[in-house]
């Protein structure tokens, strides 16, 4: 793609399914995943890149999705909070969200949960300061984050089965 | 938000870039996106080309210079900064104000070419990369050509770089025994700067950069004792800008004590 183009075919992998689509060069990746693929757990918060709820790991990284074009994601892995669940169950992040009351509205939630398996994935064993500093650029208005904290952390124990 | 239709080439080497760049009026080099998607969201860009740069690794390239300095590469994340041995063994000091840059998830795809040529006056590199003298290689249709970070910054969001051109790498001379520090003051923390400073610190003389008081960095020399630092901010007839966070008088008064903090912290 060497001279300028309005659109082209994307090939994308997100949760290990291959996925081909046309789109448009202005088309964020939040877009992308939301309405073409209609993977509607990534949420569009703020849309200036503050909140985090649109937060996905893209190769391994996490990102911001409304910050990113569906374009740049050509030939990526994205994995978004509909890869977490396998078999009908939880992912043991996803339990222990569930079991800390770690949400109210659920809004930031996807988010939250995308940055928390990539600070997991990275550090197993992170401190509390560490699971602080991950998450902060995942805006909560609802929990005052101590169950946020104390979610994370326990399933980094082991102490939630999923 | 929809962005506004735009063209989007992904260019295979940094000549192509150049090429690219300097072919369409209305082409802007799209580096890790976390301002310019969000100023096109606004509508205060409206690029009709974006030539992303994502895909050059030889923008990306972090390395020592043989004579003891350091080469940034303007594609360089600013997490990879942050993780990078030859800047912790050169200038940590980039890498310890890198990691205060808004979140994770904006530095894993934010660059430090981004953050420099975006030159929003609350940004913290554009001072740092001042008090620490660095130069600023800039490539176009002519060649290549070196400025310093002195006369790189030229404006509110303007530096040196003009249309059909691009930042290739920031260039760090040698230590010698010189010592950095940086302190700011920021909405929460690591939020967006209400004032910040750098210093850069060799043989008693202090090298201040302070940002966010002025449309560009503003560099002073002073000694580097408390007192003299103080009367070389005030000697700065400095017209710090007021807004909701912060009015021009607190802006002031910050501007001193940032300055006196960060050469503090280059002092010990």
């Amino acid at each position: 793609m060497t001279e300028p183009v309005r659109g082209t075919r994307i090939s994308v992998d997100v949760n290990g399914e291959i996925h081909e689509r046309d789109v448009e060069a202005r088309r964020l990746l939040v877009h992308f995943l939301r309405d073409d693929l209609d993977l509607t757990g990534t949420h569009v918060g703020c849309d200036t890149g503050n909140c985090g709820a649109c937060t996905v790991i893209v190769d391994g990284v996490a990102v911001k999705s409304c910050m990113m074009l569906a374009v740049q994601a050509d030939g990526a892995s994205v994995e978004t909070v509909e890869g977490l669940a396998g078999n009908g169950e939880l992912h043991p992040l996803q339990q222990a969200f569930s079991s800390f009351h770690a949400l109210q509205c659920g809004y930031c939630t996807p988010g939250m949960l995308m940055s928390a398996k990539h600070l997991l994935d990275n550090n197993p064993e992170p401190t509390e300061g560490e699971i602080r500093r991950a998450i902060q650029g995942n805006i909560c208005r609802c929990t005052g984050y101590v169950n946020i904290v104390e979610a994370i952390a326990a399933t980094a124990r082991g102490e939630v089965s999923g | 938000m929809l962005l506004a239709p735009v063209e989007y080439a992904r260019p295979s080497s940094v000549a192509e870039a150049v090429r690219l760049l300097g072919a369409h009026d209305g082409a802007r080099a799209l580096a890790g996106g976390q301002t310019l998607t969000n100023v096109m969201k606004a509508r205060a860009a409206a690029p009709d080309v974006l030539v992303d740069l994502n895909g050059l690794a030889e923008l990306r390239a972090i390395s020592r210079t043989s004579d003891g300095g350091l080469e940034l590469g303007a594609m360089a994340t600013l997490t990879e900064v942050t993780r990078s041995s030859e800047v912790a063994e050169t200038r940590p000091i980039i890498a310890q104000v890198a990691s205060q840059i808004a979140d994770l998830q904006v530095r894993n795809r934010g660059t430090v070419g981004g953050n420099i040529c975006s030159n929003d006056p609350t940004n913290h590199l554009p001072p740092l990369m001042s008090a620490l003298g660095a130069t600023m290689t800039i490539l176009g249709a002519d060649g290549e050509r070196a400025v310093p970070a002195v006369d790189f910054f030229l404006g509110v969001y303007t530096t040196a770089v003009a249309p059909g051109e691009l930042l290739t790498k920031i260039t760090l001379p040698a230590t010698h025994d010189r010592r950095d520090g940086f302190a700011s003051v920021t909405i929460g923390k690591d939020g967006t700067c209400i004032v910040n400073a750098a210093a850069s610190v060799h043989d008693g003389q202090a090298a201040i950069a302070l940002g966010c008081v002025a449309a560009v960095p503003v560099l002073l020399a002073s000694a580097s004792d408390e007192d003299a630092v103080r009367s070389a901010v005030r000697g700065a007839k400095l017209d710090p800008p007021s807004d909701v966070h912060a009015s021009a008088e607190y802006r002031l008064h910050l501007a001193e004590v940032v300055a006196v903090r960060a050469v503090a912290e280059a002092s010990t």
